[in-house]
């Protein structure tokens, strides 16, 4: 696990908190706006920040997401543009952990190796590749196990509530830094509200000694993240959610970030005991 | 984990979905394993194809389109099937399967309404509740495919992100069944997707090979074709006649591809000639794409054949060097679907024209030479005429 998520968790566990983390899509609506989204996350409570790069074919997402996704490329985004903006908050949070969430063919066209590296050196630390389930990684046929090795990335992986033991056993394994828990089946979005975790899946994950698990996937509210803690997660993600914010107040550069700060405040309120 | 079947071709395929449908594409690997040695299944679809679809399909030797040449052309005629097209073959294989599984409501994507119209024969032939996501670009171009589904009880989608082809169709479908799974088989229209889909529609369409091989053999004196030509776009159609013929080593198979406006534009589905590799729609194979990965918009006449990747098996077959891929211009297949018509008394898909147009380029560059060629003839043209109607009043033709 690197330095930053162990320590994250260390201090929440001291302080008997959960984890808060929000997800945007780099570069939406631009990426000077978008450095200044995540700058507001982070300084309104975000305990580790969980992004994705604009990829022109958003499979996973619901509606919302898939519509950052193109305005950020619509905005000329590009991978690289994205990871000098991702440096850039690491230069000024050198502590927050900063996860990125893919799509596999913006981590495979260029080079598992070369994407890897250059998240790496912008302050990277963990990579969660969404359409790489268990079966393909341990297919063994891409080196994505080598490349999180050889440049200290946490691989995440993802454990949803239908997986078999097998794979849950495989995710506990092998993800590091932190475990995605997900809520529900289904896209991204707030259309379908988060499922309570599922206690089989986080007995299994538990007893395998599971990094920390993260619940995401329609989680909107305090109410949500309060209920994600009680029932045993170590925190909860919350995507469309933000990014509903950043949709609705594109014309109002001010209280588009001060509508981020009061909801970041309210949900990181919500994992304190 | 393992799955039951190798799910990759060389080093194309795979299952790169998100965790939460490799339970439900186990399911489908686990049932098609159980289901395509098992007698009853066999004889249900076999039925299904004689009776219902109406196999086999002829071979139709060209009285007048190759005159000037010595090449002589079969036409494989899958545009006789019910349905129109090649695609009926296999979706009644997936819907014997869905019905294995006990699902309830069947979901599919189409380009140009072809695999819809199968899709929604077949549901209405099982009463399975039936929804296909159809691009908005291709709900207009393919109105009359359009109607037939709604006519079938289908509920039409249609897709409104990107510019509204195959594309879009395809992502709409995938995220519907991340989250319907449970009740619902994604009934995927071409041989690409994850594993096991390629291998699924293999294997329900390679009887158009195996009844051509037989019905060429018994018209030509137990000889063989020098090649067999098929369109490809996703590549289902290409895959069904080529599978019989991949060990027949002296015939030389062509997969062609939509050159659109050129492939020195940027206007074209050639993913084969022009795609990297990467992973999109579930896949490792070629796609168009850019430098970073982000896939891009192709262009055909064509819907059927208007898409920016293609099955992984054709991938392993280029890289091989079994297949020849090469591409015709959208004029190339128009000009052919115009000769087929007016020649021979056949209308055929503006998809199956882009193979015969390329039988017609080869038989033409060397008239002298006596060969004779195996087209598959994918579907029938009924769905273009109107899209064809507006280019030849544009052109002043009609």
């Amino acid at each position: 696990m690197t330095a930053r998520y162990e320590n994250l968790f260390r201090k929440l566990k001291e302080k008997n908190e959960g984890a808060f983390v929000p997800f945007v899509v780099v570069g939406d609506p631009d990426i000077e706006t978008s450095v200044e989204i995540m700058s507001t996350l982070i300084e309104n409570g975000a305990d580790a920040l969980e992004l994705g790069i604009p990829f022109s074919d958003p499979g996973s997402d619901g509606p919302v997401i898939q519509v950052s996704d193109h305005r950020a490329i619509t905005a000329g985004v590009t991978p690289p543009m994205c990871f000098e903006a991702i440096k850039r908050i690491r230069d000024k949070y050198p502590e927050t952990p900063i996860g990125l969430l893919m799509y596999v063919n913006l981590v495979y066209a260029p080079g598992i190796d070369k994407f890897y590296r250059t998240a790496a050196e912008s302050g990277v630390d963990s990579i969660l590749v969404a359409d790489v389930p268990v079966v393909m990684y341990e297919f063994g046929n891409d080196p994505w196990k080598e490349c999180a090795e050889k440049y200290g990335i946490d691989q995440i992986f993802i454990a949803p509530p239908n997986a078999s033991d097998y794979v849950l056993e495989a995710v506990a394994k092998y993800s590091r830094g932190y475990t995605y828990l997900l809520s529900r089946a289904g896209v991204t979005g707030t259309g379908m509200a988060a499922h309570r975790p599922v206690a089989h899946v986080m007995d299994i994950l538990r007893k395998n000694n599971s990094a920390p698990c993260l619940l995401g996937f329609g989680i909107s509210e305090p109410e949500q993240v309060r209920a994600a803690i009680k029932d045993g997660a170590d925190g909860a993600i919350s995507g469309s959610a933000v990014v509903k914010i950043i949709e609705e107040n594109l014309g109002d550069h001010k209280k588009l970030m001060s509508e981020l700060a009061s909801f970041t405040r309210a949900m990181k309120d919500a994992t304190r005991a | 984990m393992k799955t039951l079947l190798n799910p990759f071709f060389g080093q194309y395929g795979g299952m790169y979905v998100g965790e939460i449908l490799i339970p439900a594409l186990l399911q489908l690997e686990k049932a098609f394993v159980e289901a395509k040695d098992d007698p009853a299944f066999r004889a249900e679809l076999n039925d299904l194809m004689h009776n219902y679809a109406g196999r086999p399909t002829p071979i139709t030797l060209c009285r007048n389109i190759t005159k000037g040449t010595n090449t002589r052309i079969y036409l494989k005629r899958e545009d006789l099937l019910h349905g129109g097209a090649h695609k009926t073959n296999q979706v009644l294989g997936q819907a014997l399967l869905a019905r294995r599984m006990g699902k309830t409501r069947i979901i599919a994507e189409t380009g140009a309404g072809q695999h819809g119209v199968a899709t929604a024969i077949v549901c209405a032939l099982f009463g399975f509740k039936c929804r296909i996501y159809m691009g908005i670009t291709d709900v207009k171009r393919q109105e009359p495919n359009v109607f037939r589904m709604r006519l079938m009880g289908a509920e039409v989608v249609p897709v409104t992100t990107g510019v509204g082809t195959l594309k879009e169709a395809c992502n709409e479908a995938l995220r519907d069944w991340a989250g319907s799974f449970e009740n619902t088989h994604y009934m995927l229209g071409t041989a690409a997707g994850p594993h096991p889909f390629p291998t699924i529609v293999k294997e329900f369409q390679k009887i158009i090979g195996e009844e051509a091989k037989r019905q060429f053999m018994e018209k030509e004196d137990g000889r063989l074709p020098d090649a067999v030509f098929a369109c490809v776009g996703g590549g289902s159609n290409s895959i069904g006649i080529f599978t019989d013929f991949l060990k027949e080593k002296d015939v030389k198979l062509y997969g062609v591809e939509p050159a659109g406006y050129g492939l020195d534009t940027k206007f074209h589905g050639a993913t084969l000639e022009k795609g990297k590799e990467g992973i999109f729609f579930g896949a490792k194979s070629l796609n168009l794409q850019d430098e970073y990965g982000q896939i891009q918009e192709s262009h055909s006449v064509s819907a059927g054949l208007d898409f920016p990747s293609v099955g992984p098996e054709h991938a392993y077959l280029q890289s091989i060097g079994r297949v020849k891929y090469d591409s015709v211009t959208d004029d190339e297949a128009l000009n052919a679907f115009m000769e087929l018509s007016r020649k021979e008394g056949i209308v055929p898909a503006l998809e199956s024209s882009h193979a015969l147009a390329y039988a017609l380029k080869l038989a033409r560059q060397d008239p002298e030479k006596k060969q004779t060629f195996l087209v598959n003839l994918s579907g029938r043209g009924d769905k273009d005429i109107f899209t064809v109607g507006k280019i030849l009043k544009d052109r002043g033709q009609f």
